[in-house]
């Protein structure tokens, strides 16, 4: 008989198959996050690589400053009213999607470039929109005379310096997160929506069911599992994103108002080359984003699927 | 309980006429079963009445109104769907009360008229359950009391025992045939299953391409079909046809026996080649043919005839139906 090849032997192709995978979660995975853990309690810098543990002292440090704080509170912002905001938009982009009409495929495909676009492209794009002196947006408000003379509606400022002013630019901060989440939600609804079978839409309009109902008694029970994974998605992109916040603010305006804790480690780890608080400030996330992991994927679990 | 009335209802779909001019009415009570093969548009006239497509033409009328433009919400119709379409997410009691609490009923009132339609239904011990968890028969069940429960105008149902197995089907059938003469609700039946029809309805309409080529008891169907279709849909096996004298002869496989010398007036018969014997148990089909017309008898397991050999058989006159060789329709005066 002739002998087996290698390949067909599964005690051998099995482990020779996960090995990349193996590979790539120990390498890019497990041994930076086991490597953050340790900076974060060392004092390590870029500069000087011998480093000794001093426990919990960049934490208690972190606690007591101000910026960090800030930032804690404007990453919970920043992401809670992101998230919401696509839940609802990309509900009624999907609704709209779902319909019949022509072109129907082009609009789709249109729809979701902002999320296959990479984002810091998308961003750059935005610098310009809102820029403080050539903002197409404030060029349009100064033709529909809404913008740039005593009395009108935004202010007689010839800009609106979108991203020079407060509550603005987190607002610009929070609109272009939105922007490229939108697609994705409405991609996961659209999904989950085809799933749930038509003749119960039906048997709920026979029943009586006016659109409310219908929407709060059917389809949002009906969907909770996906809307669960959306919402897992929005909060994942949104709380540990720095690409939209650091290429349009940088953090700012000064002194931080839209700083996050991801645009913040970066400043203070590598920018700043305190590698150590750094970590300190990147391991926040792991409680945060290991508890809302656990929350959806139970609730997930224990909502029927069809 | 209501009465209801088609005019001229036409429903298109780009070229596809799905229903084309279909002029009916039921009465107040009945049980009226659409029957026809797929593609022949019944489930699209079941829809119309439920108000899940608007007509293209015609008008839909209940108690005298024309309901055209009113939402399916509004018609107090109610419909069992072919897969059910019961909400997943939601106990048995919470399915059959959803029509009720739609209507801000008292919660006692609506728990009161659960158990009523779950006893009906012989379900009252399943209310807690999900519908993930009953059978086939079970969701059936649910689907039908969901759709009692706030005694509707007009009951539709949609192929509703197709998805049960065999022998459940036969006794679901009897017992829809009880809740509904219990009730007393107009209803309307869709199916392609010729014992459901004959089974169930007060009246059968056969449709074909849209239209309703008839429409009568189930006994009328059966024995006086108006053409070839009907005659050839209904019946199992279905009515033969010989062509004699520039006519189509029709007569069913149970009329159509051994030609017996002693009585021969008023009988007509037929050299019967037997190709093939087929014994059921019960009775023997014998598949054969006449000239090079397809026969098929249907005779009692005593007779002993044999495969490959010729027969004198014959038909009482009175149990044989004409039919148009060209239009197919009935004729009802033939000399011969």
């Amino acid at each position: 008989m002739k002998k087996k090849h290698l390949l067909d032997r599964e005690e051998i192709l099995a482990p020779l198959l996960l090995i990349p995978t193996g590979l790539y979660i120990v390498l890019f995975v497990g041994f930076p996050f086991v490597m953050s853990f340790v900076y974060s309690i060392s004092n390590v810098t870029v500069g000087n690589p011998h480093f000794k543990i001093i426990g919990l002292q960049n934490f208690a440090d972190l606690i007591r400053n101000p910026t960090f704080r800030t930032s804690l509170f404007n990453t919970f912002f920043f992401t809670i009213v992101s998230v919401g905001l696509v839940l609802v938009l990309a509900h009624i982009l999907a609704e709209l999607l779902m319909r019949d009409f022509h072109g129907k495929w082009l609009v789709r495909f249109l729809v979701l470039m902002p999320w296959t676009a990479p984002i810091a492209l998308g961003a750059i794009g935005y610098l310009w929109f809102l820029d403080s002196v050539f903002s197409p947006v404030d060029w349009l408000f100064r033709a529909m005379g809404l913008l740039g003379k005593p009395g009108d509606l935004f202010g007689p400022a010839s800009n609106l310096y979108w991203l020079g002013r407060p509550d603005l630019a987190m607002a610009s901060v929070i609109f272009v997160q939105v922007w490229r989440l939108v697609p994705l939600g409405a991609v996961i609804l659209i999904a989950g929506m085809n799933a749930i079978p038509k003749e119960i839409h039906e048997a709920a309009q026979i029943d009586g069911a006016g659109y409310f109902r219908r929407l709060f008694h059917i389809t949002l029970p009906l969907l909770f599992p996906v809307i669960g994974v959306t919402v897992l998605f929005a909060t994942f992109f949104t709380f540990t994103d720095m690409t939209v916040v650091w290429v349009l603010t940088r953090g700012g305006p000064p002194p931080n108002t839209t700083q996050v804790l991801a645009s913040l480690s970066f400043l203070q780890g590598i920018e700043g080359g305190d590698l150590a608080q750094g970590a300190a400030i990147a391991i926040f996330f792991f409680p945060v984003m290991a508890a809302l992991a656990i929350f959806v994927l139970k609730l997930a679990k224990k909502a029927v699927v069809l | 309980m209501a009465f209801v009335e088609l005019k001229d209802l036409t429903k298109h779909f780009g070229q596809v006429k799905a229903v084309d001019g279909v002029n009916l009415e039921i009465s107040a009570g009945e049980f009226l079963v659409l029957l026809g093969p797929s593609g022949s548009g019944k489930t699209t006239l079941m829809r119309l009445c439920a108000g899940l497509e608007q007509p293209t033409a015609g008008h839909l009328i209940i108690n005298g109104q024309v309901v055209n433009d009113i939402p399916p919400r509004e018609r107090e119709i109610a419909m069992v769907f072919q897969s059910y379409a019961l909400y997943p997410h939601k106990t048995v009691f919470k399915n059959i009360a959803f029509p009720l609490t739609v209507e801000k009923l008292a919660k006692k009132e609506i728990k009161k008229k659960v158990e009523w339609s779950a006893d009906l239904l012989g379900i009252g011990h399943l209310l807690d359950r999900r519908p993930a968890q009953i059978s086939g028969g079970e969701k059936q069940r649910v689907a039908i009391a969901r759709a009692l429960v706030r005694t509707p105008k007009v009951l539709l149902l949609d192929e509703p025992l197709s998805n049960l197995d065999a022998q459940v089907r036969h006794t679901a059938r009897v017992e829809l045939k009880k809740f509904q003469q219990e009730i007393g609700v107009t209803t309307i039946y869709v199916t392609h299953d010729q014992a459901e029809a004959m089974g169930l309805g007060d009246r059968i309409a056969v449709m074909k391409s849209g239209k309703i080529r008839q429409i009568g008891t189930p006994d009328d169907i059966y024995h006086h079909p108006v053409d070839i279709f009907v005659a050839g849909f209904i019946g199992i096996p279905p009515m033969n046809f010989v062509e004699q004298n520039g006519v189509i002869v029709g007569f069913r496989p149970e009329v159509f026996h051994p030609a017996d010398p002693a009585h021969a007036e008023n009988r007509i018969s037929f050299r019967f080649r037997i190709l093939r014997v087929e014994n059921l148990g019960s009775n023997k089909l014998a598949y054969g043919t006449i000239g090079d017309a397809n026969v098929i008898a249907n005779l009692s397991v005593r007779m002993s005839i044999e495969e490959g050999k010729e027969y004198d058989f014959s038909v009482r006159k009175a149990d044989v139906r004409y039919y148009d060789k060209e239009k197919g329709a009935r004729i009802d005066s033939v000399r011969s």
